[in-house]
């Protein structure tokens, strides 16, 4: 048998778009409002960790997520039940995911009452309540991991997802490649996500890779795929809604290209020097998921400005208030300094196996 | 009892541990349709059915990825690396992911996998194949690094490492894969972390592990007939190690040869003399010494490769200068 020729093969890969229909209906004022509130108190939580570390009271790498609201906030609004993993910018994914502002901001400052108990840090915030499985800090390493979380799922007759963010220079990795073919090959319910926010810390998109349609990253492994504008939020919404539709019908995963925009510099420590003039204030102008929403609010549900007023009064509260929680949190334990090293063994080591295989049920293929 | 090949010991531990646990799965290159590189897996494609023993392409940081993922989602994965030469391409999912998340999410995601598969010199297999990854894997806290010497320890150990609740790197040999033992026909297990003593002595202590104890078994036996009686201790798991036994045989000897595989140079054996002279300075009667694997890249010659690895002269030689006995050449030691 020989092997096909390379057109044969392109024939037999057609460019597989997501072609599903949006799944949900539009959202009600209240639906918008409230994805509103939630993308208002990411931002001002990122306003409140970048004071922060310029008091020193947040150390380390800092990234911030400002601009990017309406992805993982849209992501949220249709895969809640699922499992998420992301990147280092996380903040922002975490909150949208459900880990309350307090304990991402404990984190932050490096106390006891951080989502991951001051072990992890800005870049690796974990909450096993909500399914958010990390906050990863080698870029794209985190990728692969999507698919066992997903493997996991469908091995125990879940309907959910795994829902993996990462960004545009993740997308030249090794491991985010091995990841995608193992994920076709499998069909593995995983919604792939790419932010693409222009830069991969101060590389411009173009000066990264020679194809800038990071969606393409997926004809070649047969996944069907995506790009979408991420400013909408409902947009966002209701695209990933049926990327997670796709991936549960057992047709394979998919890869979205989300296009944002991140306002502030890869970490606090970069001034941003290497855009040019004009861009970010361009952006801000024209495409800032908060000022869009906010405009859709009052333009087409009639909202009252005195409404939006509210929702800024409620979100600075929660937002000072999961600062002087955390300011109040006592530090980590010095004592419990070795207790993260290795999880103590709950699984029994009794030689007790029934070896008739009775009571198990090894699942085989019909 | 029965006697099986390693390779047999390891299915068996694989099987039970799959008949027993619905989320053990076996994942890795060769390991289903073609009964694995080197036969371990023979036979449970056929039991278990393509769920739960998968065949992979060769993407060792992908399917690597995946079973640290699984695990942290409540599955419980044995990785097979075909050899872990080939575990250097997924490195940083090993290193950076499954020895840390159990740390930097603060103790809320573990991640019970096993990552296994042939260690270390076989033959002829040149610089890229021959690589003891021991030092490597055992240098990190939140790794556990495991390792047998014959039949019966490698399935009471690969059991336990399958239900430890912690990521474990289990070490084999191609070169041992078809020794045969005595295994209990009985379910055991062996816990990790607890060395054996394979002989017992009182004038020095050969300690070492996996393959190499055959070396100093060896050894021990030459000795033997000089009149000196050689303690070998089988560490069995580099992390957690066995500093008692370690500390105890050292002790009551004074002496001690360290005898592994990896590279002398930052090796395994020089972290075990460090702990020897940090807690046994008053016991010992003369320096630690260590045989291990000459600093070269390996060579595939197999006159070459031989002068690299340890030999059981090689000990034999560093057993006799701790005893302050005069030292023949190897030459004169005999094959």
């Amino acid at each position: 048998m020989s092997a096909p020729l390379a057109r044969e093969h392109l024939a037999a890969a057609p460019d597989r778009l997501l072609t599903l229909a949006d799944p949900l209906p539009p959202c009600t004022a209240d639906e918008l409002l409230d994805l509103y509130e939630r993308m208002a108190l990411m931002r001002r939580v990122e306003e409140l960790a970048a004071k922060a570390y310029t008091q020193r009271r947040v150390l380390g790498f800092c990234h911030l997520y400002i601009g990017q609201e309406s992805v993982a906030t849209g992501a949220a609004a249709a895969t809640s039940g699922d499992y998420w993993l992301a990147a280092y910018r996380e903040h922002g994914h975490a909150l949208a995911k459900g880990v309350p502002a307090r304990a991402i901001i404990a984190e932050l400052f490096g106390r006891a009452t951080g989502a991951s108990h001051g072990q992890g840090g800005s870049m690796h915030i974990f909450d096993r309540n909500v399914d958010f499985m990390g906050g990863y800090g080698i870029v794209g390493g985190h990728v692969p991991l999507a698919n066992g979380i997903a493997w996991a799922a469908r091995a125990r007759g879940e309907d959910r997802v795994c829902v993996c963010f990462f960004g545009d220079g993740a997308a030249n990795q090794g491991a985010f490649f091995e990841a995608l073919c193992l994920a076709e090959l499998y069909k593995l319910p995983v919604v792939f996500i790419c932010e693409n926010n222009g830069y991969a810390m101060g590389t411009p998109l173009s000066r990264q890779s020679a194809v800038t349609d990071m969606s393409l990253r997926a004809r070649g492994v047969g996944m069907t795929r995506e790009q979408l504008l991420g400013w909408d939020v409902e947009h966002v919404r209701q695209r990933v809604a049926a990327a997670r539709q796709h991936a549960l019908s057992g047709q394979g995963p998919v890869l979205i290209e989300v296009i944002t925009y991140r306002y502030r510099g890869h970490s606090m420590s970069d001034p941003a020097k290497y855009r040019p003039e004009g861009e970010l204030e361009d952006v801000r102008e024209r495409h800032d998921p908060l000022m869009l929403t906010a405009h859709r609010l009052q333009e087409t549900h009639g909202l009252d400005a005195a409404r939006l007023e509210e929702v800024h009064a409620r979100v600075d509260a929660a937002a000072q208030y999961a600062w002087d929680y955390a300011e109040e949190s006592p530090l980590p334990d010095p004592a419990r300094l070795y207790d993260y090293v290795y999880a103590p063994q709950q699984t029994s080591l009794a030689a007790d196996t029934d070896l008739s295989g009775a009571g198990t049920e090894p699942k085989q293929e019909a | 009892m029965a006697r099986l090949q390693i390779r047999e010991a390891l299915r068996r531990a694989l099987r039970e541990e799959m008949l027993r646990e619905p989320a053990v799965f076996l994942m890795g290159e060769e390991v289903a349709h073609y009964n694995g590189a080197y036969k371990v897996s023979q036979g449970l494609l056929d039991e278990f059915g393509p769920e739960r023993v998968i065949d992979t392409p060769i993407s060792e940081g992908g399917f690597a990825g995946l079973g640290i993922g699984a695990a942290m989602a409540g599955m419980r994965p044995v990785i097979e690396f075909m050899t872990w030469n080939f575990s250097l391409v997924a490195f940083d999912q090993v290193i950076n992911t499954a020895s840390k998340v159990y740390q930097m999410s603060g103790g809320q995601y573990r991640v019970p996998i096993v990552f296994r598969g042939p260690n270390g010199v076989a033959e002829n297999l040149g610089s890229q194949h021959s690589t003891s990854v021991d030092s490597i894997y055992a240098h990190f806290p939140g790794l556990k690094v495991v390792t047998y010497a014959d039949a019966e320890d490698a399935c009471g150990l690969l059991k336990s490492a399958i239900r430890d609740d912690n990521p474990v790197c289990f070490l084999e040999s191609e070169l041992t894969y078809g020794v045969k033992g005595e295994v209990p026909d009985a379910e055991y297990l062996i816990p990790l972390g607890k060395a054996r003593i394979r002989r017992p002595g009182t004038h020095l202590s050969l300690v070492t592990w996996g393959k190499q104890v055959a070396t100093a078994l060896a050894a021990a036996e030459a000795l033997a007939s000089q009149g000196i009686q050689a303690e070998v201790v089988d560490l069995r798991s580099l992390r957690p190690l066995d500093q008692d036994t370690l500390f105890s045989s050292i002790s009551r000897t004074g002496r001690c040869v360290i005898i592994h595989e990896g590279y002398v140079f930052a090796g395994m054996g020089a972290e075990i003399a460090a702990r020897i002279q940090e807690v046994c300075f008053d016991w010992l009667e003369a320096p630690v010494l260590r045989v291990a694997s000459r600093d070269v890249n390996q060579p595939y010659a197999s006159n070459l490769e031989k002068l690299v690895v340890p030999t059981w002269q090689r000990v034999v030689q560093a057993a006799l200068r701790t005893m302050g006995r005069p030292v023949p050449p190897e030459s004169e030691l005999g094959a």
